[in-house]
């Protein structure tokens, strides 16, 4: 029951703000920021509390597991559960929701109670991605999210708004509607060999093979990640869509939502087809190098700050590729460290991109310069985030790409190898964001004002979580360790009996 | 032959018929626009009712007609259907300046004619009411006389519906020629395998989807289409959009069932080369669209064209699914036109897709309705629409119809861009002063939108009480 609240608490809350603020903008911002806050010390009370992992059906780790009758004619339940790896990812959405409600407390001044509306709604549809156990569920969460986020992007994003919101849309929903195909394969391909039709995710689970459609249907799945998390040929919406985005939206899209896709290989392509993803693994490898480096590439070549900070995103989603398919737990381990710490170096950069585009109302990095000045405190905690996503020991980052690079190593040397050379990349693209931004001479006559206090708190919680990631891991390589070491086994077993799944 | 104990079953078409003289007498004594409407609206509302008195057990009135769970289900959604198109025409007639009693006349009479369709069971009787139906829609289109468009629409109509009538009698006729059966529940038993590869035979079928198709609009039989949606009154459009094309399908689907895959291979062919071709030019035709009548005139082509998939699966889950879209399609349209005739003014419509810039910060719930609206047609999630869809797919790929599936998702995705620039217009920020939406203040018709909303999302939400009714009355046909 309480994982159902923890999403209804998010829709109710949205409209509640969107009503209040009505009347009053302040009340209706303060209302959405506590609810995401409540939902945040729930998910906080369930990880500190809950007990040595226990077994649910013997289907895995799972902490927590409501199950409720929904469309029974059709076999789909509304079916949420909680192992450590939701509960982790929860918790990021919810911690990096909340900040970024503070963050675009003064950017979103036009209709803020429909933006804290779509926000909350937004926030619920991916929490929703994280706890659905019914594929049916999953599928609707995973569109759900992509209406508040074209409605934050194309009513608050900057001048080329439309364009990117609808080419966002499209994008995502078309390779959404393969992936709907897909379940709906699974669906009647496990139908007509049990009798019993049903969206269950375990009950799919269990089926041993999906005979020869299996790996077309893997694919629809794989097409539908790889566009939202973006893997390399399907980027071409992330640009602009992470440039045209409002702050707050920037924040969602890049810290949580691409996460929603990494998750999605780990639950769901990994475990359900793990013979066509071990077959498929060398491409996506490959993929996930090639999006490192040429990410790392177009991060160093832009001028536009936001648009860095996208390509740099990229760059580091391929991190996520690589880890998922080098099939070790300890790139899994990896895999969830980068979702976390890449959800909150990026926020951060965004957040301070955002900023700095309140002040100077422009993005061209090539006005800027010598900002430190003006701006100590911006400076010195833009340099923080700076380092952490270059992978800095002593900060989260580190420990993600570590991780990540030290599995695929174990799996395929050559692929590791590469793919550490994404490293170097990253440390040139990173420091020339703070070069050109805050040293070097100043081309125009700026007056800014350095971060306020509302700031310096946004900022101060970042800081703390990415050097509590960087310091003490365990807190999450702990909570999530049965939850990998489980989707270890299952991709390996059923590559080891060779008749077996597909 | 007919006898006592049947013509309760035919209790909805007599209250239709008979309301319809009482209309036409009482502008005899006295000419009075809220007194037809009213009646109409109770007309409607009596047929509909009526339908919970009889009770329905398959039975055949005469050869003409059938009286199952299925037919009835259909006889209830077109009565709901112009129910709604009565309540929304009365604001949007009221200001104008012609005679407007006998338009209620004439929308009894097409909403009898497409009830009748729904409950034939005979070559012939389907012809009649298809004509009934199709007369009436003439002046239905036509009916604001002042307009050179609408009249320009309604000759348009008629000549189009003229020549296709002509192909589907003659289609009926060479079928009849070569099986002797013109009643749809016996018409199976007489195609023999010799039969079913008859020249004649499929020429014949192919003649009756030419006919068929015209009505519901499937490409290539579309080019009418954007010129009748555009030129007729909001009310009328809305009308061709549901209550004619969806009576013209539940006839297909009922005819298509009964041949029971009895027939010979090209014509299923035929018919899925029709949908992929509907769904496929219809979304693609309305990319560039800027009359909001003309969008969902071609997007009513692509979804006529999905539920094509539902008939071609040919199987229980097919049908049940048919008719689910159809519900989540019909509310759908009626609300996009229940929006468009809501908002219109005394002399124009509103139908410029730059005239709906900023009605969201000015109008909200509208807007909000309305995006729902475009959303469910785009198949969102937690939109009816989107169930209907789902269903759909459920559908097509449990009979492994994976190219027409693939097909559908493709145009689905095309389709979502022309949905998505009307909603962004809405969200668009506008300098223009208020008065721009001022038309659209009338309660009965406010409540009606708000009903469709929550249906939206009812269904959207908790589609489960709409299947058990499907379930109950359309075990199979």
């Amino acid at each position: 029951m309480i994982l159902l609240d923890l999403i209804l608490i998010l829709l109710f809350g949205g409209f509640v703000s969107w009503l209040i603020s009505k009347w009053n903008q302040l009340a209706g911002r303060i209302i959405a920021l506590i609810t995401v806050i409540i939902d945040l010390i729930i998910t906080m009370i369930i990880w500190i509390s809950h007990a040595p992992t226990v077994s649910l059906l013997n289907k895995g780790p799972w902490i927590s597991d409501f199950n409720h009758r929904w469309i029974p004619q059709l076999g789909v339940s509304f079916h949420l559960a909680l192992d450590g790896l939701s509960l982790v990812m929860t918790a990021l959405t919810l911690f990096v929701g909340a900040l970024s409600i503070v963050a675009s407390w003064k950017e979103v001044r036009e209709k803020s109670g429909f933006f804290h509306f779509n926000t909350l709604w937004l926030l619920a549809g991916i929490v929703g991605v994280f706890l659905s156990m019914d594929l049916f569920l999953f599928y609707l969460f995973w569109e759900l999210m992509l209406v508040p986020m074209f409605f934050i992007l194309s009513i608050w994003g900057y001048e080329n708004r439309k364009y990117a919101s609808i080419k966002f849309f499209l994008f995502t929903q078309i390779s959404g509607l393969l992936m709907l195909l897909a379940i709906l394969g699974l669906y009647f391909i496990h139908g007509n060999a049990t009798g019993t039709y049903t969206f269950d995710y375990f009950a799919l689970l269990g089926t041993s093979s999906w005979g020869p459609l299996g790996f077309w249907l893997m694919c629809g799945f794989l097409i539908a990640f790889l566009v939202k998390l973006p893997a390399v040929p399907f980027h071409s919406w992330l640009p602009d869509a992470y440039v045209q985005s409002p702050t707050a939206g920037s924040v969602i899209l890049a810290g949580l939502m691409t996460k929603t896709a990494a998750y999605g290989l780990l639950r769901f392509v990994l475990p359900l087809f793990p013979r066509s993803a071990h077959a498929i693994a060398p491409l996506m490898l490959l993929l996930g190098v090639i999006g490192i480096l040429y990410g790392a590439k177009m991060a160093y070549a832009q001028t536009d700050l936001k648009r860095l900070v996208a390509f740099s995103s990229l760059s580091h989603m391929g991190f996520i590729l690589v880890g998922v398919f080098s099939f070790t737990a300890l790139a899994y381990q990896g895999t969830l460290m980068e979702m976390v710490t890449h959800g909150i170096s990026i926020s951060a950069l965004f957040i301070i991109a955002g900023a700095i585009h309140e002040r100077t109302k422009d993005r061209e990095m090539g006005m800027m310069g010598n900002f430190w000045e003006q701006m100590p405190r911006m400076g010195g905690i833009t340099l923080i985030f700076v380092l952490a996503s270059l992978g800095l020991p002593g900060l989260g980052n580190f420990i993600a790409e570590f991780l990540v690079l030290g599995g695929a190593f174990q799996a395929h040397a050559l692929w590791g190898v590469l793919a550490a050379i994404g490293l170097v990349g990253s440390m040139i693209y990173s420091l020339v964001i703070l070069q050109r931004i805050f040293q070097g001479e100043s081309r125009k006559e700026w007056k800014l004002a350095d971060f306020s206090i509302r700031e310096l708190i946004v900022m101060a919680c970042f800081i703390i979580v990415i050097f509590w990631l960087g310091f003490f891991p365990q807190t999450i390589l702990h909570t999530t360790q049965p939850v990998f070491d489980h989707i270890e086994q299952q991709v390996d077993i059923h590559a080891i009996q060779q008749g077996g799944a597909s | 032959m007919i006898n006592g104990a049947d013509i309760h079953l035919l209790l909805p078409e007599i209250i239709l018929g008979l309301a319809a003289i009482v209309v036409m007498l009482s502008i005899a004594v006295k000419r009075c626009h809220l007194f037809a409407h009213i009646f109409s609206l109770a007309a409607f509302a009596l047929a509909f009712i009526s339908l919970f008195l009889i009770h329905v057990n398959g039975t055949q009135v005469t050869d003409l007609f059938i009286t199952d769970g299925y037919s009835r289900f259909f006889t209830g959604l077109i009565i709901a259907a112009a129910f709604f198109i009565a309540a929304i025409s009365y604001p949007y007639f009221k200001t104008r300046d012609i005679h407007k009693e006998e338009y209620y006349i004439l929308l009894i009479l097409a909403t009898l004619g497409a009830v009748s369709m729904v409950i034939s069971n005979h070559f012939i009787s389907f012809f009649l009411s298809l004509e009934v139906m199709s007369v009436s829609m003439y002046s239905l289109i036509a009916y604001l006389k002042n307009d050179s468009i609408g009249i320009e629409a309604g000759i348009k109509y008629l000549v189009m519906a003229a020549v296709s009538a002509s192909i589907l009698l003659f289609g009926f006729a060479l079928i009849y020629a070569q099986t002797g059966q013109m009643e749809l529940s016996k018409l199976q038993g007489t195609i023999s395998a010799a039969v079913a590869k008859d020249i004649l035979f499929i020429a014949g079928m192919a003649l009756v989807i030419a006919g068929i198709g015209f009505k519901m609009a499937l490409v290539p039989f579309h080019l009418w289409t954007p010129d009748i949606y555009g030129g007729a009154p909001a009310p009328v459009s809305a009308f061709v959009a549901t209550v004619s094309k969806g009576a013209a399908f539940a006839f297909l689907l009922r005819f298509f069932h009964d041949l029971n895959g009895s027939v010979h291979n090209s014509v299923w062919i035929a018919f899925a080369v029709i949908a992929i071709a509907s769904m496929l030019i219809g979304n693609l035709l309305a990319l560039r669209q800027q009359n909001i009548k003309r969008i969902l005139a071609y997007s009513s082509i692509g979804h006529l064209g999905y539920l094509m998939v539902a008939l071609l699966a040919a199987s229980v889950v097919g049908i049940k699914a048919a008719v689910f879209y159809l519900v989540t399609y019909f509310i759908s349209m009626l609300s996009a036109f229940g929006i468009v005739s809501y908002l219109s003014g005394k002399d124009n419509e509103l139908y410029d897709l730059d005239d709906y810039k900023g009605l969201f910060w000015q109008r909200p719930w509208l807007a909000a309705l309305f995006t729902m609206v475009l959303l469910s047609l785009a198949g969102i999630p937690l939109t009816a629409g989107f169930m209907g869809k789902f269903y759909l797919l459920l559908s097509g790929i449990g009979s492994s119809l994976w190219i027409l599936t693939i097909v559908l998702v493709v145009s689905s995705f095309v389709g979502l861009y022309y949905y998505l620039r009307v909603a962004l217009m809405m969200f668009t920020h506008s300098e223009l002063p208020r008065q721009k939406f001022k038309g659209g203040s009338f309660v009965p018709a406010s409540i009606l939108l708000a009903l469709m909303f929550i249906f939206l999302l009812w269904i959207g939400i908790f589609p489960g009480t709409l299947l058990d009714i499907i379930q109950h009355l359309i075990p199979a046909i």
